[in-house]
């Protein structure tokens, strides 16, 4: 198989405070891949993302992208190639102008003069904010400041947008436009989330993180349908929300008009299959 | 910027003062507060001719005195440390009022207040007449570092960020049957500025890995700065 865009292999990472928050973190990402991150609260789910550019240092293991693992004299690279966009727009928003904001990414890469200029409107672009080019950020609603924020990062053309709780604090219109634009990008996606009909409509394939481990990684439906494991990882689905009513093929990674017939007899046949929980050892 | 619409100290001209660049002003400023600062204060007529030169400048710019006057309340604190020097400094005492006060202290009472209230009004009056971004820009092209720079714009940036932040808790402390101006209740927001503060220090933090997440290397680019 071909180099995977993400590839973490034994990760483990300790607090300067002594909390270890990663216990070795086997994950690989292909190109064109949207994966969604689950697991509870303190989980480690932003740890993981903090080492996918960088930021933190792994303890134990490796990280690399493409193929560059993500060491002191890539550091530059790895950021160009993995973009992050954090979950408060307000911290990823903090020029005068949206322009400026766009163009602060790919200008620290050195790109300059018209050649920026394309690569702010095209980023732009691609989030439906073109016309809002010259307004400050905070003049923005929310949803539109966290289109912005991905605008940010897709300026530098990365080969994988991680993104932290994209759908957190949106109302639904705006959840739903994000979504949109999320799957008319060609590029592989990485989303960390408590949002799981949001992972179900976006991300094919799952990954649950718990306790500083993987615990199950496989089809976003498979994961959502097996009771067990949702409730041994304090993963909830809302009110309400029963995956096997939903449109069939919808996060199986089947196209859904290829998709099998639907698997509606809830009657427990999904329950623990065993092949959603996947030990973090057989990952590789 | 942030500031730009409705910023409390901006005050939207079109006038010839409005219209000056921004960096003659800020030097103009600077001169003028430098220029009273050394003059002695016994040169009693000089400063209401300080006066009306800022007071000539904001009629010029359209800005009404009154507008100007309410924020100059900022001084307040200065005016009462000012008012407390002829009590307690040494030397020949005299009469004023029936009190018994000092000379020099009272000179330089005098000497503060007019400085200082003079600096208010120039400072104020530029606040009044240039847009916060377009402070900035002056300050950049008079080559000031640009990491001072670069500080100020945050601070401007994030400005209606922490003070939103401080509405929502003061919000918060009410509706729990707390009257944030009672001084029964400064040590709650006594705690809940702290608080504020832990919380802007962490929002640095966040901003900063968002930075570092695109590539920041301790400069901004120039290409980002237009």
């Amino acid at each position: 198989m071909s180099t995977p865009v993400l590839d973490v292999r034994g990760l483990a990472y300790g607090y300067p405070d002594g909390h270890q928050a990663l216990f070795g973190v086997d994950l690989h990402v292909h190109r064109g891949e949207r994966v969604a991150l689950l697991g509870p609260n303190g989980a480690g789910k932003t740890t993981l993302v903090l080492h996918l550019n960088g930021i933190l240092t792994a303890g134990a293991g490796s990280v690399a992208v493409s193929g560059l693992p993500v060491e002191k004299q890539h550091l530059q690279e790895v950021r160009r190639r993995v973009g992050i966009v954090f979950q408060d727009p307000d911290d990823q928003l903090f020029m005068g102008t949206v322009r400026q904001d766009v163009a602060f990414g790919p200008a620290n890469l050195g790109v300059r003069g018209a050649d920026l200029d394309r690569r702010v409107m095209a980023a732009l672009e691609q989030v439906g904010m073109a016309e809002h080019v010259d307004r400050p950020p905070h003049h923005l609603s929310f949803g539109q400041r966290r289109r912005v924020a991905v605008a940010t990062v897709l300026a530098m053309e990365p080969e994988v947008l991680v993104l932290d709780e994209p759908s957190s604090n949106l109302d639904p219109a705006s959840r739903r436009e994000l979504a949109d634009i999320l799957r008319s990008l060609d590029v592989t996606v990485l989303m960390v989330t408590h949002d799981l009909p949001y992972a179900l409509e976006l991300c094919p394939r799952s990954v649950v993180l718990s306790g500083g481990t993987v615990v199950a990684d496989g089809s976003t439906y498979d994961v959502l349908t097996d009771d067990a494991l949702m409730r041994a990882h304090r993963l909830e689905l809302p009110f309400g929300f029963d995956p096997r009513s939903v449109r069939p093929g919808l996060g199986t990674g089947v196209a859904p008009d290829r998709a099998a017939p639907p698997r509606t007899d809830a009657a427990g046949g999904l329950v623990a299959s065993p092949g959603t929980h996947t030990n973090p050892g057989d990952l590789t | 910027m942030g500031a730009a619409h409705g910023h409390r100290l901006h005050h939207h001209g079109h006038s010839a003062v409005h219209r000056a660049p921004a960096h003659l002003k800020i030097l103009a400023l600077v001169g003028f507060v430098l220029l009273v600062v050394a003059t002695p204060r016994e040169w009693y007529v000089a400063f209401p001719a300080y006066l009306a030169v800022v007071v000539g400048v904001v009629l010029t710019a359209r800005v009404p005195l009154l507008w100007i006057v309410r924020r100059m309340v900022v001084e307040v604190p200065f005016l009462v440390f000012a008012a407390l020097v002829p009590f307690v400094a040494h030397g020949p005492r005299t009469e004023v009022l029936g009190l018994s006060v000092s000379e020099p202290g009272l000179v330089a009472a005098w000497g503060l207040a007019v400085k200082a209230t003079l600096g208010v009004m120039a400072s104020l009056t530029l606040a009044a007449t240039t847009e916060p971004v377009d402070v900035l820009r002056g300050l950049r092209r008079l080559h000031v570092p640009s990491l001072m720079v670069e500080i100020m714009s945050f601070m401007l940036r994030y400005l209606d960020v922490v003070t939103a932040d401080l509405g929502r808790m003061l919000t918060a402390m009410r509706s729990r049957g707390c009257d944030p101006r009672s001084p029964r209740h400064w040590p709650a927001l006594a705690r809940s500025l702290g608080a504020l503060f832990i919380r802007s220090y962490e929002r640095g933090e966040r901003v900063h890995l968002a930075m570092l997440s695109r590539g920041y290397t301790g400069s901004l680019p120039t290409g980002a700065d237009q």
